[in-house]
C-alpha cells in the first residue's frame, strides 16, 4: 500500500468574473507519495499555480473549488474552516512562493517572521527553543545562523529564497509546494539552491510538488511530472518517461520546442497558436486546435485521463500520435 | 564570417555610474558596468551577450543604440559614407541613425503605449523619420505586420497593445522596430517573458526577418540555450568585461574562461538522464564598484594565484580561429 501525503480527486476550480467563470482547474486528479518528488509543468495560465493555492486553500476571494477533493494525510481539507485549516497549513502542507522577496516581510528581521509562523502552529514551543530550530533550519538551508536577525533587504535574491525555504520548512511539513521558486535567480544561484532543495527532499524524505514552467529545472528536482495545459493534467509519468517517451503530442512538442546547450543543436519544433482563452475553452479536447495529429473525435469529445501504459497517464484520443 | 566587413567596432567602450554623489559633491565611487568592452559586430551576423544580471549586457545594448552615453570610448558604426563615432552624434545627424539602429526591449507589456493602437505603434518611427507619405507609412505598417505573422493585418491595425496576447505584442514590437528599415537591432532579451510554445515561432521570426532585411543583431540574454539557437557568436560579460567570446559552438563545446564553465555547467539540461559537470565557483556576484586593478573573476576564481593578483584584468586575446578568451590561465 502507498504511502500518500497528498491526494487529489477530480479537483475543478474557477474563478469568477465579470465575463464569466474561468475554469483554471479542470478535473485534475494527483497523488503524491512520501518522499516523493513531483513537478508540475506549464505555460503561463495553465492553472499550476492555482492547484498550488488550491491545496493549501488559500484562494483569493473570486475563487471557488466547484467539486472535487484534497486529501493530505487522509483527511479531505476542502469542507475545512479556516481554523481548522491553520491546523493543516505549515505543519503538514506549506508551501515556497516565486518572489522570495514579496513572501517577507520587509518590516520584521527573517527570524521574527520564521518565529511568528512556529508560534502560531507550534504552541507551547519556548524561544529558545524555536531559536535553536532556527538555527538549524537557517544551516540546512545553507545559510549563515548570525544572518538571522537581519533584515530581508540585507540578503541577496538566492539567500531570501533560502530563507524562505527555512521558513517552509520551520513546522516540518509532510509536503511542500514549491511555485517557481529560482525563476527570478541566475543560473549560478540557481544552480547551488536546485541542489539544496533536492538535498532537503531527500533528506527529510519530504513530499514535494515542484511548480515550473521551466522543463529544464524539472527534470533536475522530480522522480514524476505532470503535463499541464489550459487547466486540464494532460499526462503523468515518472520523469525519464515524460522527457524520453512522451505521449501527449502537447508534451511532445514541449520537449521538442525547449533549447538545451548540450548534445547535437537539434532543429527546435515550432507549434503553431497560442494558448486558449480559458473564459471560452475550445470543444473536445482543450489542445485539438494547435495539435497536428487532431482528428473529428478531438473537436467533439474531451479524452479521459486514462493509464495508457503501467504508471504513464495520458489524456489524448491519439496518444503517441497514433490513429486508431 | 571573418571576410565581411564590420558594421559596428566598439572600442575601449566604458560606462561608469555615480554612487553616493550629494548635490554639490562629486562622486568618488563608480559603477564600473562597462569596462573597456572591444568587440567587433561584422555585417549579417547576430551576436549572443550573455551573462548574468548586472553583468553589464543590457548597459551595452543603451551604449550601442545610443539611449546612453559612453563615459569613455568609441563606437564606430559603418554608414554609406563611412564610419562613424555614435557617441559624437548631435541632432539631425542623431535622428537619422536611430533609422539604422533599433532596439527590442524585453517587455512587451511595458515597452508600448497602451493609448496607441497597433497602427500608431508601429507608424511611430515612420512619422518621427518622416519617411514616406501617409499613404506609404499605412502600406508599410500592414507590410510589417504581415511579415511578422499577425495576419491578416487589417484585423489588428486598430486594436490596442492590452487586446494581445503577450507573443503577439513582442511581434508588434518587432514590426516597430524593423518599420525604418535598420542596419543593426539591439534586441534585450526579447524573448524572456514569453511561454515555450510561443518562444520558438518568435526566434524562427526574428531569424527569418533578420535574414530577409538583411539585419545585424545583438542578441542580449540570460539564457544561454536560447542564446545558442540566436546567435553565430557568443560573448560572455562578467562585471562588465567580455570575458569569452567565439564562434556560438565553439565555446559551448569547449569553453575557456573558468567563469564560462562555470555558467555553462550550472545550466538545467531538459533531460533526466543527463548528468552535469560540477559547478566550480566561490562566493557570489558582487557589484564593479571602484575595481581593483586585477581580473574581475579573481575573487571567485578556482584558478587565481598570486599573479592574478598582482596583474590588471587580462587582455582578451586570440587563442585561435577567433575564440577570444580574457584569463592568464589558458
Amino acid at each position: 500500500m502507498a504511502d500518500y501525503v497528498l491526494e487529489v480527486k477530480n479537483l475543478t476550480m474557477h474563478y469568477r468574473t465579470r465575463k464569466g467563470p474561468v475554469y483554471a482547474v479542470d478535473d485534475v486528479s494527483l497523488s503524491v507519495q512520501r518522499g516523493e518528488s513531483v513537478g508540475l509543468v506549464g505555460e503561463s495560465g495553465c492553472g499550476k499555480t492555482s492547484i498550488a493555492l488550491s491545496l493549501m486553500k488559500l484562494l483569493p476571494d473570486n475563487a471557488e473549488i466547484k467539486n472535487g477533493e484534497v486529501f493530505i494525510n487522509g483527511t479531505d481539507i476542502v469542507p475545512l474552516s479556516e481554523k481548522e485549516l491553520r491546523e493543516v497549513r505549515w505543519r503538514q502542507i506549506s508551501m515556497v512562493f516565486q518572489a522570495a522577496m514579496n513572501s517577507l516581510n520587509p518590516v520584521y528581521t527573517v527570524e521574527d517572521q520564521i518565529k511568528e509562523a512556529m508560534h502560531y502552529h507550534l504552541p507551547g514551543m519556548s524561544d529558545e527553543e524555536m531559536g535553536q530550530k532556527i538555527d538549524g533550519l537557517f544551516r540546512m538551508a545553507g545559510l549563515d545562523p548570525a544572518m538571522k536577525s537581519q533584515y530581508p533587504h540585507q540578503y541577496s535574491g538566492g539567500m531570501r529564497q533560502r530563507a524562505v525555504i527555512a521558513m517552509a520548512l520551520s513546522c516540518d511539513p509532510d509536503i511542500i509546494i514549491a511555485d517557481e521558486p529560482t525563476t527570478a535567480l541566475d543560473v549560478i544561484v540557481q544552480d547551488g539552491l536546485l541542489k539544496k532543495i533536492h538535498e532537503l527532499q531527500q533528506r527529510l524524505n519530504m513530499a514535494m510538488i515542484y511548480i515550473s514552467h521551466d522543463i529544464a529545472v524539472i527534470a533536475e528536482v522530480s522522480d514524476k511530472v505532470g503535463v499541464m495545459y489550459a487547466g486540464k493534467m494532460v499526462e503523468f509519468s515518472t520523469t525519464v518517461n515524460i522527457f524520453h517517451h512522451p505521449l501527449h503530442p502537447y508534451t511532445m512538442a514541449l520537449m521538442s520546442a525547449f533549447p538545451s546547450i548540450v548534445g547535437e543543436k537539434t532543429e527546435l519544433v515550432i507549434l503553431p497558436g497560442e494558448p486558449p482563452d480559458l473564459l471560452a475553452p475550445p470543444s473536445g479536447c482543450r489542445f485539438h486546435p494547435r495539435c497536428p495529429y487532431a482528428t473529428s473525435i478531438c473537436k467533439e469529445k474531451a479524452p479521459e485521463f486514462r493509464e495508457y501504459a503501467d504508471g504513464h497517464f495520458v489524456a489524448c484520443w491519439h496518444p503517441g500520435g497514433e490513429q486508431s | 564570417m571573418t571576410n565581411k566587413e564590420v558594421l559596428v567596432d566598439i572600442k575601449h567602450l566604458s560606462k561608469l555610474f555615480p554612487m553616493g554623489s550629494g548635490m554639490f559633491q562629486r562622486s568618488k565611487v563608480f559603477v564600473y558596468a562597462v569596462s573597456d568592452v572591444n568587440l567587433q559586430i561584422r555585417k549579417g551576423e547576430s551576436v549572443g551577450l550573455v551573462g548574468e544580471s548586472g553583468c553589464g549586457k543590457t548597459t551595452t545594448g543603451k551604449l550601442l543604440t545610443r539611449l546612453l552615453n559612453p563615459t569613455s570610448g568609441s563606437v564606430d558604426f559603418q554608414t554609406e559614407n563611412g564610419p562613424v563615432d555614435i557617441a559624437s552624434l548631435r541632432g539631425k545627424a542623431m535622428k537619422k541613425f536611430r533609422r539604422h539602429v533599433q532596439m527590442i526591449f524585453q517587455d512587451p507589456y511595458e515597452s508600448m503605449n497602451p493609448r496607441l493602437t497597433i497602427n500608431d505603434t508601429v507608424a511611430e518611427p515612420l512619422n518621427v523619420q518622416g519617411i514616406g507619405s501617409l499613404v506609404e507609412r499605412e502600406d508599410r505598417v500592414v507590410q510589417l505586420l504581415e511579415s511578422v505573422g499577425l495576419t491578416p493585418a487589417s484585423s489588428f491595425l486598430f486594436r490596442y497593445p492590452h487586446e494581445l496576447s503577450g507573443g503577439q505584442r513582442q511581434r508588434v514590437a518587432i514590426a516597430r522596430a524593423l518599420v525604418v528599415g535598420p542596419d543593426f537591432v539591439v534586441a534585450d532579451e526579447p524573448t524572456s517573458m514569453l511561454d515555450v510554445s510561443v518562444r520558438t515561432s518568435v526566434m524562427q521570426l526574428m531569424e527569418d526577418l533578420g535574414e530577409k532585411f538583411g539585419v545585424t543583431y545583438l542578441y542580449i540574454t540570460h539564457d544561454i540555450a536560447v542564446a545558442r539557437y540566436m546567435s553565430d557568436r557568443l560573448a560572455v560579460m562578467y562585471l562588465g568585461k567580455i570575458v569569452e567570446l567565439g564562434d556560438t559552438e565553439e565555446v559551448l563545446h569547449h569553453p575557456l574562461h573558468p567563469y564560462t564553465k562555470a555558467l555553462l555547467s550550472a545550466v538545467p539540461v531538459p533531460d533526466p538522464l543527463h548528468q552535469r559537470e560540477p559547478v566550480v565557483i566561490k562566493g557570489q556576484v558582487s557589484k564593479p564598484i571602484n575595481p581593483l586593478p586585477r581580473c574581475r573573476f579573481y575573487e571567485r576564481c578556482p584558478l587565481a594565484d598570486k599573479f592574478c593578483e598582482t596583474h590588471d584584468h587580462p587582455p582578451l586575446e586570440d587563442q585561435g580561429a577567433g575564440h577570444y578568451v580574457a584569463c592568464y590561465h589558458i
